[in-house]
C-alpha cells in the first residue's frame, strides 16, 4: 500500500490537550512540518510559554525549554548565545507575549536575536479562562472585562506586529491567519520563511498567527472562525509587516 | 604566581572565567557594576559572551536559557536587581539546573543606599522565590576568598544541578587587595556528564531529547520532584557545609560573624586578647548549607559562656545560630540595619557587657 500521508516527525505521539476547534493545534502542526521540511530538527531547540501552549514540549519532538510567563524570549537568548548554530524558536500567546513579557519580545528584537517567534494572537488569555488580554478587541467581552473592553478605562488593543516592524533588528514580521485553506498554505509559507531568516542569520523574525479561542469567546469552532474573520482581520490586518530577507539579494 | 592588587568586583569577574565561565548575562547596579563592566572587555578577548540584558528579570532567564544548554554561565547584581531575579531562579531550581549568581549587597530595604549590607542574608538561604528549594550560598569575607569560592561555586553548581549564590557584602565588591588568581580552565560541555542538557536531539538518539522543565501538574508529579530536591538538599547539608574558626582556645565568648563583618570582629577579638579577654570566631563560609555542627560545637565548647551574632542587618543568620544552639546557651545580637558598619569598638563593647551580666 502506498504511504499518501503521514504525522510530521517534528511531532510527538502524545495527545494534543487543546480544545475542540482550537487553532494551536493547527499552528503547531505547521510549525512542526516547517522544520521537519528545512531538516532542523536535530538543531530545533523549542521555548514554551506559559499559557495553553504550556505543554508544547510534550509536542515538539525536539530539545524543548518551558520558561516562565513572558520569558521565553531572554530564554531563547540565553539558549541561541551558547548555542549559535541552533534553531531556537519561541511559541507564545498574546497573554504572555504582549503584555507581562513585553519588555523580554522588544529586546529580542532589539538585539536582532536570531530566533523565530511564533505568536498565537488569540485576543484572550486562554489558559487561565478567559480574562482580558491587551490584544482583546475594544467591546470584547471577557470574563475581566464583563462589560466588554472600555477604551477610555483600557486603551486600545496593542498590534504586536506593527509596532514590531518600527524595530531595527526585525527581519521578518508577517501577520496571518487560518481562516481559510489558502490562508493556511499563506501561514506555513510564512511560517517557513522566519525560519530561513534565522538560519540565514538575518535577524529576528516572527509570525503573528490569528487564532480562536472557542471555549472562552464562548462559540462554536465555525462561529468562532467567522467572529475572527468579522472582528479580528478587520482590526489586526494580515501581511508582510518587515521584510529584511529581500536586501542584498 | 605572583600576588596583583584587584578590586573584588573584578577579581570575582576574572575568577569566574578562570573556572570556565564564558557566558554571562547582566544589568547595571551600584555596588556590582565592576562585574558587567569588567566581563564586557574581557569576554570578546577570550570568546565568550558577555550580554546586557534589558533586565535582571531577562538576564537570569538568559541565564536559564544557557545553563540548560550545559555551559557554565553566570549572572551578577545586588539587592534590588537580586530581588528582580527571584522568579527566575525559583525555575532555575526546579528545572534542576546549574548556574553561578553573584549578590553584592546593598542597603535596603526597597532602593536602600548604595553602601554595604548584609542585609539579604534571608532571601538568599531560605530561598527567596517561590516553592520549597534552596541555593548555595558564598560568603567571602576577602576578595581573596572570592576568588577562591567562584570555582567551588560553578563546581558545586554541577555537582549538584543547583544554582549557586556568591553573597559578598558591597565592601568585598568595591575593595581592593592583593590576590593570587588560578589558572585558566577551559570548559567542555561534555553530554555523558550533563545527559539533561539540550546539546541536540534527533530520533534515533540513544538519550532522551532535552526537556527543560519545571511544571510539574499533578500532585503525584510534584511530589517526586520536591522529595528529589530535599532528598539532594540533605546530602548538601551533609557534604558543603563549610567554616572558619579563629581563637577558640579557651574562649570565654563566641562570636558568629560572615563576610566583612567577621574581620571586624576579628580585629575586636585580637585587641581583647591584649586585654585579656579570650573571644572565639565562628564564621560560616557557606550560609547555606549552613554550617550547624560547627557553631554548635564553637558555642557549645567547655568555658563558653555566651555567643554574639553580629551582622550588618537587623539580625538574620542570628536565627540559625538560634537554632544551631537551640537555647543551650545564650545568643545575642549585634548589629545595624541601614548600611552603618558596625566597629570593632562596639563590638568590644557588647562583649564587655556580656561580660559584666
Ligand atoms: C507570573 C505569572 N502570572 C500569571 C500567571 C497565570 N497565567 C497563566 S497563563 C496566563 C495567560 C495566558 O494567556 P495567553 O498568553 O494569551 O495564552 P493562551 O492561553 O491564550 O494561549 C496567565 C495570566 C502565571 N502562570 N505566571
Ligand atoms: S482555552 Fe482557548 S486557546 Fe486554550 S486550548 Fe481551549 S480553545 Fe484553545
Ligand atoms: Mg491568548
Amino acid at each position: 500500500m502506498a504511504v499518501v500521508f503521514e504525522k510530521t516527525k517534528m511531532l510527538t505521539d502524545a495527545v494534543f490537550h487543546y480544545c475542540p476547534g482550537c487553532t494551536h493545534g493547527v499552528i503547531h502542526r505547521l510549525v512542526a512540518e516547517v522544520i521537519e521540511e528545512m531538516g532542523l530538527q536535530e538543531k530545533a531547540v523549542g521555548v514554551a510559554p506559559v499559557g495553553c501552549a504550556v505543554f508544547a514540549y510534550n509536542y515538539f519532538n525536539c530539545d524543548m525549554f518551558e520558561a516562565a510567563h513572558g520569558r521565553a524570549p531572554a530564554v531563547a537568548t540565553g539558549i541561541k548565545r551558547s548555542r549559535p548554530d541552533a534553531c531556537v524558536f519561541t511559541y507564545q500567546g498574546d497573554g504572555d507575549l504582549a503584555s507581562i513579557g513585553a519588555a523580554e519580545i522588544v529586546h529580542a528584537a532589539h538585539r536582532g536575536e536570531k530566533i523565530t517567534t511564533i505568536f498565537v494572537n488569540n485576543a484572550i488569555y486562554g489558559m487561565t479562562g478567559g480574562q482580558m488580554a491587551p490584544t482583546t478587541l475594544v467591546g470584547q467581552k471577557t470574563t475581566t472585562s464583563p462589560y466588554g473592553r472600555d477604551e477610555a478605562w483600557c486603551g486600545k488593543p496593542i498590534r504586536v506586529s506593527e509596532m514590531l516592524a518600527t524595530i531595527e533588528g526585525a527581519a521578518y514580521i508577517e501577520r496571518v491567519a487560518l481562516n481559510t485553506n489558502a490562508n493556511i498554505i499563506k501561514a506555513k509559507k510564512a511560517i517557513r520563511k522566519a525560519f530561513e531568516c534565522q538560519m540565514s542569520g538575518k535577524g529576528f523574525a516572527m509570525v503573528e498567527v490569528l487564532s480562536t479561542c472557542p471555549t472562552n469567546w464562548g462559540l462554536s469552532p465555525v462561529e468562532a472562525m467567522k467572529w475572527l474573520e468579522e472582528n479580528m482581520i478587520p482590526y489586526y490586518p494580515l501581511g508582510v509587516f518587515k521584510d529584511k530577507t529581500k536586501e542584498g539579494e | 604566581m605572583a600576588q596583583i592588587l584587584m578590586k573584588g568586583n573584578e577579581a570575582i569577574a576574572e575568577a569566574a572565567i578562570r573556572a570556565g565561565c564564558r557566558f554571562f548575562f547582566g544589568y547595571p547596579i551600584t555596588p556590582q557594576t565592576e562585574v558587567p563592566e569588567y566581563m564586557s572587555a574581557r569576554m570578546p578577548e577570550i570568546g565568550g559572551c558577555y550580554l546586557q540584558a534589558e533586565s535582571e528579570v531577562a538576564a537570569i532567564n538568559m541565564v536559564y536559557g544557557a545553563a540548560g544548554s550545559g555551559v557554565r554561565v553566570m549572572t551578577s547584581s545586588s539587592s534590588p536587581g537580586v530581588s528582580l531575579k527571584q522568579e527566575g531562579i525559583s525555575y532555575i531550581a526546579a528545572s534542576e539546573l546549574p548556574c553561578v549568581v553573584i549578590n553584592v549587597m546593598r542597603g535596603g530595604p526597597g532602593l536602600g543606599s548604595i553602601q554595604a549590607s548584609q542585609g539579604d542574608y534571608f532571601q538568599a538561604t531560605k530561598g527567596g522565590g517561590h516553592g520549597d528549594y534552596h541555593l548555595i550560598v558564598l560568603a567571602p569575607s576577602s576578595v581573596q576568598e572570592a576568588i577562591d569560592l567562584m570555582g567551588t561555586a560553578f563546581d558545586l553548581a554541577d555537582k549538584y544541578r543547583n544554582p549557586a549564590m556568591i553573597l559578598a557584602d558591597g565592601i568585598i565588591g568595591q575593595m581592593m587587595e592583593p590576590v593570587e588568581l588560578p589558572e585558566m580552565k577551559e570548559y567542555k560541555v561534555d553530554p555523558e556528564k550533563k545527559p539533561w542538557a539540550a546539546t541536540g536531539w534527533k530520533p534515533g538518539d540513544k538519550k532522551q531529547r532535552a526537556v527543560i522543565n519545571s511544571l510539574y501538574i499533578t500532585t503525584e508529579e510534584l511530589t517526586e520532584l520536591n522529595e528529589r530536591l530535599q532528598a539532594r538538599y540533605a546530602e548538601i547539608e551533609k557534604n558543603e557545609a563549610r567554616w572558619e574558626t579563629y581563637n577558640m582556645d579557651g574562649a570565654e565568648f563566641v562570636i558568629a560573624a560572615y563576610g566583612t563583618v567577621s574581620r571586624i570582629c576579628k580585629a575586636a577579638i585580637d585587641e581583647l586578647k591584649q586585654e585579656g579577654i579570650n573571644v572565639g570566631l565562628v564564621r560560616p563560609i557557606t550560609l547555606w548549607p549552613f554550617p550547624k555542627q560547627a557553631v554548635r560545637d564553637a558555642v557549645m565548647a567547655d568555658g563558653v559562656k555566651a555567643c554574639l551574632t553580629v551582622e550588618l542587618n537587623a539580625g538574620q543568620m542570628v536565627e540559625d545560630v538560634r537554632l544551631a544552639v537551640n537555647g543551650a546557651k545564650p545568643v545575642e545580637f549585634f548589629g545595624h540595619a541601614g548600611s552603618l558598619m558596625p566597629t570593632a569598638e562596639e563590638v568590644k563593647e557588647q562583649i564587655k557587657r556580656m561580660r559584666e551580666e
